[in-house]
């Protein structure tokens, strides 16, 4: 999938062409039971959320083998959020099984549904009902075959721990293995489940460990950078200097004379093939060759200026009132521009694959976040139908919308074609920084009216390259208007999803301008969002936060401050608090705590989505406070660890995260929406400790310093 | 320059005629199969291909292989015993210190590293000794409080 599609996916409403229906699969699987699920006849999702789930004709299945184990197959892929875990436990709970029979067949592109790609927080929310309504269907369907062999009534039987047994007699049971033995019965779902009640749950909101978890810790966990195939060869690649280069010329000499090196040259592709990685990484950087340079349109310096010049009104997103009148209804009107730099996505892992041609047909491992999305990808590539090419579930070494794009999945299987050879290529960390789809600068203006009493009436908000994932308005304000302003290629390198996009860079300036209002009147930050919420959820968010942080609107001590951000994201309500102490001569923050409300609905895995948070407020202190990108328009100047400093042992902060765990509630995302008030709850604090306003992330000392009052 | 080298790795000696100036991370990833050792940044700033020689942790990404001559290395792989886990892995698993688990057998050969030298550190001392160890998923809260947990252990406290 290319980033143009990905970021209509992100930042846009809109439906992918639906591939045609292939039930061929199943047929590869032998017997069992199979439950295949279509999301659309029950509407047991809004309308609007299902256009999210790209579909074959079916999302996922199930299917009870002979020997009793339970397969769920789905196209999700696990990156770390831990979803493995949380599917499997809600397909425990419905289908009356132990949760250690179950095996989770993930992102297979032969074996699983079609399936866009694992973002945007979609899993649990969109998932969660359609796999419980599937385990119910199953269960009835056993039972059902149960009735048949035992000669009970239907109502007379039950579903318990991998059995069938008669409510009467326990004796009597029969195990859901044998039921399927030597049959393959593939059904739909047929009618709208009745699911089970919160109060009933066994497994589901229970704490428990992921289950893949001993294979991380003992280092037998597999990634793409893991498999090794007989005859592999190693890629290493010669890179251009900057974005927009050309291959103007090329010497191979002194790389060929090393020996077993394989030089290959596929359009701007310079790249080296050794068994001995390496060896290949040498030859590589033997290789002399020459790239013309793009011309310079911006820098790190001048960017936000630029993207203000080019960037043209696209959409508006929400208009409400009269903003002239508003503006004169204000006793105070507050302008401010608020600017946010460029971020890599920075996973551990580096975008990797490995690939090797069975005849015809590419086999593939790739880090990837889009399986179906990289197999197009590569059939497109290739001129080939999909079914020539397969990739294989592996492993995520971390994506957060990183690993929607694929470069790195096309460049080896070209390279596997034209060597006829199995290839791996994992990216150097410096590929990875040139070649990332880094999350969009941006700017945002705001001009807001308010009055002495606290209410917020008029609010004009601009929002150049950030998109509008999150933006509506939840202070109620009568009048109003988000307008977004972006054009085509308007930036130097590849953007793309970073978690949680737009909402990070929106979230922070929309929250800062808010405590610049309060300020003005002289009004606690934390009671003027009160004075001014207009979303219950939210507003009961907010509480809750103050509640574990013990808020009060004192400052905490000397050069300490607390800030607060709130935010909507993935159909989640977040409230941040964050406290801060600022060194008056360094300007450097120390962040001392950090707590994170949130109302996602229904809690599927407590556990994991508290992981999820935490990692969510971890990273965001990083966007807030340290990450960016230095560059010279196409050519990117920061290219490794050393200069990009994100959240690190000394400067994570104890995070507490508690919430509001409405169990009759569908549950909405969970690996995202923490994250997007960080940056928000930083700036604020700052202020709050030192009186410096910075209107820019990250939020460095230099800016808190210059802006000291 | 081919060269034959002799070590110790994971427990059993071993020989290997190499060019001894080649980065040990891909010697053991490839000549080995040892794959638990991951690169994440090739320059010594992330921990990722943290491994232990003679007991200290290295990195071993800016490692050339003729630095282990004679010497005892051991990997993710050779931490355990058998089906019996080291501590810090089974800490790890109980305070669920892993996330997508890429950064996780570096942080653990650090942490390992760290009680080695010091089994009773504070908390201080813990973030200091672990902080080169870089994890994108956040989960560093939960890898001290492993850590934590762990040096009770060894130090003769509850097993998990
Ligand atoms: S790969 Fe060695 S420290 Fe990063
Ligand atoms: S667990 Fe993903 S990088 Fe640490």
């Amino acid at each position: 999938m290319n980033t143009e599609e990905i970021n209509e996916i992100y930042f846009g409403d809109v439906d992918l062409p639906v591939n045609p229906g292939r039930r061929e699969f199943i047929k590869k699987l032998g017997a069992g039971l199979f439950i295949i699920f279509t999301v659309k006849p029950f509407g047991l999702i809004a309308e609007e959320e299902e256009d999210k789930v790209k579909r074959e004709d079916f999302n996922l299945f199930l299917r009870i083998r002979e020997d009793g184990r339970v397969e769920c197959y789905t196209g999700k892929i696990e990156m770390g959020q831990g979803i493995t875990t949380s599917l499997a436990q809600v397909l425990a709970e419905e289908l009356e099984v132990e949760l250690n029979s179950i095996d989770m067949i993930m992102g297979d592109t032969d074996l699983c549904p079609y399936d866009a790609g694992t973002w945007g927080s979609l899993t649990t929310r969109l998932f969660d009902p359609v796999l419980r309504a599937a385990a119910i269907e199953a269960r009835m369907e056993l039972i059902k075959l149960a009735s048949a062999e035992l000669k009970i009534s239907e109502d007379q039987l039950k579903a318990e721990n991998g059995f069938v047994v008669a409510v009467k007699d326990k004796t009597l049971k029969v195990s859901y293995g044998s039921l399927t033995k030597g049959k393959r019965i593939v059904k739909t779902v047929r009618r709208a489940p009745v699911f089970k009640k919160p109060a009933d749950f066994k497994k589901v909101g229970k704490m428990i460990s992921a289950t893949n978890a001993i294979l991380k810790v003992t280092g037998k966990a597999k990634y793409s950078g893991d498999i090794q195939l007989p005859g592999m060869l190693y890629a290493a690649i010669s890179r251009p200097p900057a974005h927009g280069s050309k291959l103007l010329s090329v010497d191979k000499s002194k790389a060929e004379a090393i020996p077993g090196v394989k030089v290959m040259v596929i359009e701007n592709l310079v790249a080296v093939l050794h068994a001995n990685p390496n060896m290949a990484a040498n030859a590589a950087a033997a290789i002399k060759a020459e790239w013309s340079k793009p011309e310079v349109l911006a820098t790190d310096k001048t960017i936000f200026k630029y993207l203000v010049e080019q960037g043209k009104e696209t959409r508006v997103v929400e208009e409400k009132g009269n903003l002239e009148l508003g503006f004169a209804d204000a006793d105070f009107i507050l302008d401010a521009e608020y600017h946010d730099g460029y971020k890599a996505h920075a996973s551990i892992e580096t975008h990797t694959a490995t690939a090797y041609f069975e005849g015809d047909r590419l086999i593939i491992w790739a880090s990837t976040q889009t399986p179906f999305g990289t197999r197009k990808d590569l059939a497109t590539k290739f001129n080939v139908p999909l079914e020539k090419v397969l990739v294989k579930p592996i492993l995520l070494g971390g994506g957060f919308g990183g690993k929607t794009s694929n470069d790195q999945a096309i460049e080896v299987a070209l390279l596997a074609k034209e060597s006829g050879t199995p290839v791996q290529l994992a990216w150097t960390r410096e590929e990875e920084f040139m070649y990332d789809k880094f999350r969009h600068a941006a700017v945002m203006q705001i001009k807001a009216g308010v009055k002495k009493s606290g209410k917020i009436v008029a609010w004009k908000y601009n929002i150049y390259c950030a998109g509008n994932r999150g933006v509506n308005d939840f202070y109620g304000i009568p009048n109003l208007r988000v307008a977004l302003y972006d054009k085509k290629g308007i930036h130097p390198f590849g953007t793309g999803a970073w978690r949680a996009p737009g909402n990070n860079t929106t979230t922070f300036a929309r929250e800062s301008h808010i405590d610049v209002l309060a300020d003005k009147i002289g009004m606690d930050p934390l009671a003027f969002r009160l004075a001014n919420v207009s979303n219950s959820k939210l507003e009961r968010t907010l509480r809750l936060a103050e509640k574990t942080f013990k808020y009060t609107s004192a400052k905490p001590g000397k050069n300490r401050g607390c800030g607060i951000a709130l935010g909507f994201d993935a159909g989640t309500y977040v409230a941040v608090i964050a406290e801060v102490e600022v060194n008056p001569s360094t300007g450097v923050v120390k962040v001392l705590r950090v707590v994170c409300a949130q109302d996602m609905g229904q809690v599927v895995n407590p556990h994991g989505a508290t992981v999820q948070a935490e990692g969510c407020i971890t990273m965001g202190l990083g966007y807030a406070l340290y990450e960016d990108i230095a560059f010279n328009w196409g050519e990117v100047i920061t290219r490794n660890f050393d200069n990009y400093e994100f959240t690190r042992f000394s400067t994570t902060a104890p995070v507490e995260v508690a919430f509001i765990d409405d169990m009759n509630a569908p549950p909405q995302g969970g690996g995202e929406p923490a994250i997007i008030c960080v940056g928000g709850a930083i700036a604020n604090a700052v202020f709050h400790a030192s009186g410096a306003r910075v209107n820019q992330m990250p939020v460095i000392p230099e800016l808190i310093l210059a802006n000291h009052k | 320059m081919m060269e034959k080298i002799r070590f110790t790795l994971n427990g059993k000696p071993v020989e290997l005629e190499t060019d001894t100036s080649q980065i040990l991370l891909w010697v053991l990833r490839t000549g080995f199969g040892l794959t638990g050792t991951k690169f994440g940044c090739g320059i010594g700033f992330c921990g990722a291909c943290t491994i232990l020689v003679d007991g200290v942790a290295q990195r071993s990404c800016g490692m050339a292989v003729k630095e282990i001559e004679g010497k005892k290395v051991v990997t993710i792989e050779g931490l355990a015993e058998g089906e019996k886990l080291h501590p810090v892995q089974k800490a790890f698993l109980h305070h669920e210190a892993q996330q997508c688990g890429f950064c996780t057998p570096g942080q653990i050969m650090n942490a390992v590293a760290l009680l080695k030298a010091d089994p009773k550190p504070s908390r201080k001392r813990i973030i200091e000794g672990m902080n080169g160890n870089l994890c994108r998923c956040g989960a560093y809260n939960r890898i001290i409080a492993a850590v934590e947990t762990a040096s009770k252990e060894i130090n003769g406290g509850t097993k998990l």
